[in-house]
């Protein structure tokens, strides 16, 4: 066996490190040392920020297996849950159980009271509103200061008008809770600020779920309150989907469409294509492609075993963490020849932006739409959209649970 | 060819709608799969392959 004649410093030696930064000259690619490691084998154990050596699962076949295997569990409370940082690790008693940390059955009656308003299309007949409002958005950024932040002019907005409008939060309240979104998404603040912010919000919306009791409206939180009152579903409860869904809906879409933006500068073909080709079949496989090439939930998807699984040749073990970084599937050349390539006609609809298996993002049909419309409109309106800074002077967000980047000063 | 659905195992991520909105539908209370038809006709197979293929959940299953 080779682990009896090689020294335990050098078996340490041997093992990667995970996560490794990406690279200032790509950051739009996956970090090329996770790339390196999945062109040598699918699956392989990394020492990671605690010391403990969870197996990453690096092949897009390989991720679909383990994303989709029932031996295969999202409780974060067994031991050994690999973590993606300490403070995730900290606050875990204060997190209760939501679609994120649920298993089998807890999970289905979860998703099953939030899957009802997002389906395809319920969500296609938002399209006019959302296309209304793109052109509204884009209307103000062009009558307002050159250049401007495409992030405060429309990335954000956007999203966060249709989360609104969706789950029925006033928008009038936006800058309240995109704060407190944006404190939700940052790995990198203590348990302390995470709690702070996750009890403002708390409250702002259980008082919401309250008044929809009184008056009630076409939305989510409306179908909460009736869940509630039905007792089928508890307060806290319905403000954590609630606070689920309002957070995801904003900060994800959002970095597509300003991250999508800055990429699609660098490759003129791939933006002259979506400035000259209004096909809707061609912008819903454009749209595919962006986010297989960018894959915004970079941090890996955290799983355990709940028994042995073999795969691939390895046996991963009961109780081992698992981490499933979908941007190395999505750059797997067994799945998608030239992964480098950012290539909008070719068929990547197979990608794991969404993640895969039952966990799969529930919003995905609301974001898909969101960003054909943006992506189709966004630069045959403005065809001299231009960074107006250099681009080593982005800021790109590493420590958040969607990558992206903080602002995108534009000029045209 | 012969179209089977499990609603069992459904998650409504909606990709079979999106991939073949004549085949599939979903519930409006919550957006588990409903097959309009069983068996399509020829010129959607490669459609409803597709479907079958990026569901995440595994629940539709194709009997030739």
């Amino acid at each position: 066996m080779a682990e009896t004649v090689t020294s335990p410093a050098a078996a340490e030696a041997q093992v990667p490190r995970f996560p490794t930064p990406r690279s200032a000259e790509c950051p739009y690619a996956p970090p090329r040392d996770l790339l390196a490691l999945g062109d040598e084998k699918p699956l392989v154990k990394a020492r990671t920020w605690d010391g403990s050596t969870p197996w990453l699962i690096l092949g897009h076949a390989a991720q679909r297996a383990i994303l989709s295997d029932p031996r295969v569990s999202v409780d974060e409370h067994l031991p050994g849950f690999p973590f993606p940082t300490k403070t995730m690790a900290d606050t875990l008693e204060h997190r209760p159980l939501t679609i994120f940390n649920a298993d089998g059955a807890d999970h289905a009656r979860f998703r099953r009271m939030m899957t009802a308003p997002f389906t395809r299309n319920r969500m296609e007949r938002l399209r006019p509103a959302i296309q209304q409002i793109t052109d509204q958005l884009i209307d103000d950024m062009l009558a307002g200061p050159n250049p401007a932040d495409l992030v405060k002019a429309l990335s954000l907005p956007l999203p966060s008008l249709m989360i609104c409008e969706v789950l029925g939060v006033p928008y009038a309240d936006h800058e309240f809770f995109q704060e407190h979104a944006e404190v939700a998404t940052n790995t990198e603040l203590t348990g302390e600020q995470s709690r702070a912010s996750q009890e403002a919000l708390g409250g702002y919306l259980a008082k919401l779920l309250m008044a929809k009791m009184q008056e009630p409206g076409d939305d989510v939180l409306t179908d909460f309150a009736e869940r509630i009152k039905a007792k089928e579903l508890e307060l806290p409860d319905a403000v954590m989907l609630t606070m689920v869904l309002l957070i995801a809906g904003h900060e994800t879409s959002a970095n597509m469409i300003t991250l999508g933006t800055a990429a699609l500068l660098e490759n003129p073909e791939a933006l002259a294509q979506l400035q000259t080709n209004q096909d809707p079949q061609f912008i819903a496989g454009a749209v595919e492609e962006m986010l297989r090439y960018l894959t915004i939930a970079h941090l890996g998807q955290r799983r355990i075993a709940l028994e042995d699984i073999e795969i691939e040749g390895e046996t991963i073990k009961g109780g081992e963490g698992i981490v499933v970084p979908l941007g190395a599937g999505n750059w797997d050349p067994a799945a998608f020849p030239e992964p480098d390539r950012l290539d909008l006609t070719r068929e990547a609809q197979h990608h794991h932006a969404f993640a895969w298996g039952v966990h799969q993002c529930l919003g995905q049909q609301l974001a898909r739409i969101e960003l054909q419309v943006v992506y189709g409109t966004l630069y045959r309106r403005i065809p001299t959209l231009r960074l107006a800074v250099g681009r080593d002077e982005l800021k790109f967000r590493g420590d958040s649970l969607a990558y992206g980047v903080y602002e995108l000063p534009v000029a045209w | 060819m012969k179209v089977v659905v499990d609603t069992e195992k459904c998650v409504a991520a909606g990709n079979c709608v999106a991939a073949a909105m004549d085949v599939f539908d979903q519930r409006e209370e919550d957006g588990i799969v409903v097959l309009l038809n069983e068996h399509p006709p020829a010129e959607l197979a490669a459609d409803v392959r597709n479907a079958a293929a990026i569901c995440p959940a595994l629940a539709i299953r194709i009997e030739d």
